[in-house]
C-alpha cells in the first residue's frame, strides 16, 4: 500500500533528517486492514534511525508528537485504530515550544 | 565636522534629529486633523468645500463610535466591507494581553497596537540583547541592555499614540497571572517554554480567555487559537508534557527570524479576528508553515476533551488550584530560559578555563577535543582543538588515542607526565557528557573545562566570539 509519511518539528532529525517519505507498507497479514498501529511499529523498526524514544512510548507516539492522517488530527479517526487507504498521508510531528 | 568649520559631536546631531522630529511630529499632528476636517465638509456639502462662509456643521460622529481622527487613520479599514466600522470599534472596545515580547511577541504588538486594539498589555521580565534583534523587530539598538517591555511600548506608542499600552515588567507567574489576565480580553501566548505554555492556556481556562497561540523553532512555525467558543486548550491536545529532552531552545538550536515573524503576524491576525468577531478564528484548527519547502498547511485538530483536565467535563479548573500548580515540577523543565547548567563530575576531573590557559602557555603535551556540533565549530572554536561532537564520539575515539599518541611522540624528554586529554563544548555541559564516557573508556585523566567557550570568553579572552 503506498503512503505519503511526513516528519516535521524536528522529529525529522531521528530519520537522517528527510522530512517526506513515499513508502510501500503492507498490512500484517493477508486479508487485514493496515492500522496506524501497524504503520508505528513499521516506521519505528524501518525508518526512525536513532533515538525511538523520542518517537515512541509504549505501542503508541511519545507525548507532544500530533498525529495526522490526510491532515486530520488522528484523535478524531480512532488513533491507534485508525484504517489506512492506499495513497493516505499520515504526518508526525512534534509541538513546538520556542518564540 | 560641519561646513563652518565647528566642531559637532554625535551628541549634537542626535538634538537636532530630536528636535526637528518633534516638529515633524507636530505638523504631521495639524496636516492629519486638517485633513478629517477637510473630508467632514466634503461628506456633508459636496461641492461646498471650498466655501470658507458656509457654517462648520456640528462636530458630528457620523458612525455615532469613530472620531474623526479614528476615521482617518483607520479609513483601510472600515473601506473593507467585511469588516468596516462594526469590526474597527469592536477592536476599540478591547484589550489584549501579548506575553512574550520576543519573536514572537514583536510583530504581534506592533500589528496589534497599529490596527488600534483599544488596550495592549506586555509581559516580559527580560532585557534587549543584541542576539535577539535578527527576529525581535519591535527593539532597536539603541534599548539593548534595557527592559523589553519598555522598548516595545516605547514602539507601540510611536505607532500610535491613541491606544492605551500597559507594560507589565514582570516574569509570568501563577502568583500574578490571574491578577494580570483578569484585565484583558484576548491572550497570545508568544512565550518560548513548555511551562509557560501549559500555565498560560490553564488560566485562560480559569478565567474563561481565548488563546491565540503561536511557537516557531528553526525553519518551522506552529498556530492555533486554544479556548474559543467550546474548543480545546492547550492540555486537550497535550495531557501530558513531551520529555525534556525533546524542548528545543532557539538559544541552542537556532530560529530563522523572518518564522516567528510570520507566526506573530497571524497572531495578530488572530486576535483581529476574534476582536472585531470576524471571519474564522482558527479554533479546532491548526497552521503548520514549513519555511524552507515554502508549505503551510491547516489541518484539523480534536475538539476540546471530555477528560480534560483543564476544562473537561468532570474538571473544572479553579483559580486556587491554578495558583497552587507547580508547572515546573509538572514539566520537569524551568520556566526561565536559562540554560542547563549539569555538575555530573568531581572537581578532579573538571578545570576552569583560566587553568587551562596557564597550561597550554607553559606548554603542557596536551589534546584539546571541543564535542560541539560541526556547524557550531565553525562559528568560532579555539586554535588546536580538534572537532568530534558527541554524537560521534563513540565512533571517533580512535582518532582521540591517536592524538594523545602524537602529543606523546613531542614532548620533552624529561617529561614523565603523559599528554593531558582535556575536552570543552560552548556551556560546560556536554562537555561532561563526553568526560563521562571518556572515563567508562579508559581515558581516566580526560577533564572538562568548566562553563566551556562562554567561560573562556568571560575569563581569559574577552574578544572570543560568544553566540
Amino acid at each position: 500500500m503506498q503512503l505519503t509519511l511526513e516528519f516535521g518539528g524536528g522529529l525529522e532529525l531521528l530519520c537522517d533528517s528527510v522530512k517526506i517519505h513515499n513508502v510501500n507498507v503492507e498490512p500484517q497479514a493477508e486479508g487485514k486492514k493496515l492500522t496506524m498501529k501497524h504503520l508505528l511499529s513499521w516506521v519505528r523498526t524501518n525508518l526512525i534511525k536513532e533515538r525511538p524514544e523520542m518517537f515512541m512510548k509504549g505501542d503508541t507516539v511519545r507525548p507532544g508528537v500530533l498525529v495526522l492522517v490526510n491532515d486530520c488530527d488522528w484523535e478524531l479517526s480512532g488513533q491507534l485504530e485508525t484504517v489506512l487507504e492506499e495513497k493516505d498521508a499520515v504526518v508526525f510531528i512534534s509541538t513546538l515550544h520556542g518564540g | 565636522m560641519d561646513s563652518n568649520g565647528v566642531a559637532e559631536t554625535p551628541a549634537d546631531i542626535r538634538r537636532e534629529i530630536a528636535s526637528l522630529e518633534k516638529v515633524k511630529a507636530e505638523i504631521d499632528h495639524r496636516i492629519s486633523a486638517l485633513r478629517v476636517r477637510l473630508t467632514s465638509y466634503g461628506s456633508v456639502n459636496g461641492n461646498e468645500v471650498a466655501n470658507s462662509s458656509a457654517p462648520r456643521p456640528e462636530q458630528t460622529l457620523l458612525s455615532g463610535q469613530l472620531s474623526p481622527d479614528m476615521i482617518y487613520r483607520y479609513s483601510r479599514h472600515l473601506l473593507l466591507p467585511s469588516f468596516g466600522v462594526e469590526a474597527q470599534a469592536n477592536l476599540l472596545k478591547c484589550s489584549v494581553l501579548v506575553i512574550g515580547a520576543g519573536g514572537l511577541g514583536s510583530p504581534a504588538l506592533l500589528y496589534l497596537a497599529a490596527c488600534g486594539i483599544g488596550c495592549v498589555g506586555i509581559v516580559d521580565h527580560d532585557v534587549v540583547e543584541l542576539n535577539n534583534l535578527h527576529r525581535q523587530i519591535i527593539h532597536t539598538e539603541a534599548y539593548i541592555g534595557r527592559s523589553k517591555v519598555e522598548s516595545a511600548a516605547a514602539a507601540c506608542r510611536a505607532i500610535n499614540s491613541s491606544v492605551q499600552i500597559v507594560e507589565h515588567r514582570e516574569a509570568f507567574r501563577t502568583s500574578n497571572a490571574l491578577e494580570i489576565v483578569r484585565k484583558y480580553d484576548i491572550v497570545v501566548d508568544a512565550t518560548d517554554n513548555v511551562p509557560s505554555r501549559y500555565m498560560i492556556s490553564d488560566c485562560c481556562v480559569v478565567l474563561g480567555k481565548p488563546l491565540i497561540s503561536g511557537a516557531a523553532l528553526g525553519l518551522e512555525g506552529q498556530l492555533t487559537v486554544y479556548n474559543y467558543k467550546g474548543g480545546p486548550c492547550y492540555r486537550c491536545l497535550f495531557p501530558t508534557p513531551p520529555p525534556t529532552t525533546a524542548c528545543q531552545r532557539c538559544a541552542d538550536s537556532g530560529v530563522l527570524g523572518v518564522v516567528p515573524g510570520v507566526i506573530g503576524c497571524l497572531q495578530a491576525l488572530e486576535a483581529i479576528k476574534v476582536a472585531g468577531a470576524v471571519g474564522e478564528p482558527l479554533s479546532g484548527r491548526m497552521l503548520l508553515l514549513d519555511a524552507l519547502s515554502a508549505r503551510i498547511r491547516v489541518v484539523k485538530i480534536r475538539g476540546r476533551s471530555p477528560q480534560c483536565e483543564a476544562c473537561g467535563e468532570n474538571a473544572k479548573l479553579t483559580e486556587e488550584q491554578f495558583c497552587n500548580f507547580d508547572y515546573e515540577k509538572f514539566t520537569q523543565s524551568p520556566l526561565s530560559t536559562s540554560p542547563l547548567k549539569l555538575h555530573l563530575l568531581p572537581s578532579e576531573a573538571r578545570i576552569t578555563s583560566k587553568e587551562y590557559n596557564e597550561r597550554n602557555l607553559k606548554g603542557e603535551a596536551h589534546v584539546l577535543v571541543d564535542v560541539r556540533p560541526s556547524h557550531h565549530y565553525k562559528i568560532i572554536s579555539l586554535p588546536k582543538s580538534m572537532n568530534i561532537p558527541l554524537a560521534s564520539l563513540e565512533a571517533r575515539l580512535s582518532e582521540v588515542s591517536a592524538a594523545l599518541a602524537r602529543e606523546e611522540g613531542h614532548k620533552k624528554d624529561d617529561d614523565n607526565q603523559s599528554a593531558s586529554l582535556y575536552v570543552i563544548c560552548r556551556r560546560g555541559n556536554d562537555s561532561q557528557r563526553a568526560v563521562q564516557y571518556l572515563h567508562k573508556m579508559g581515558f581516566a585523566s580526560a577533564k572538562d573545562i568548566i562553563g566551556g567557550l562562554e567561560s573562556w570568553a568571560h575569563d581569559v579572552d574577552p574578544s572570543f566570539p560568544t553566540y
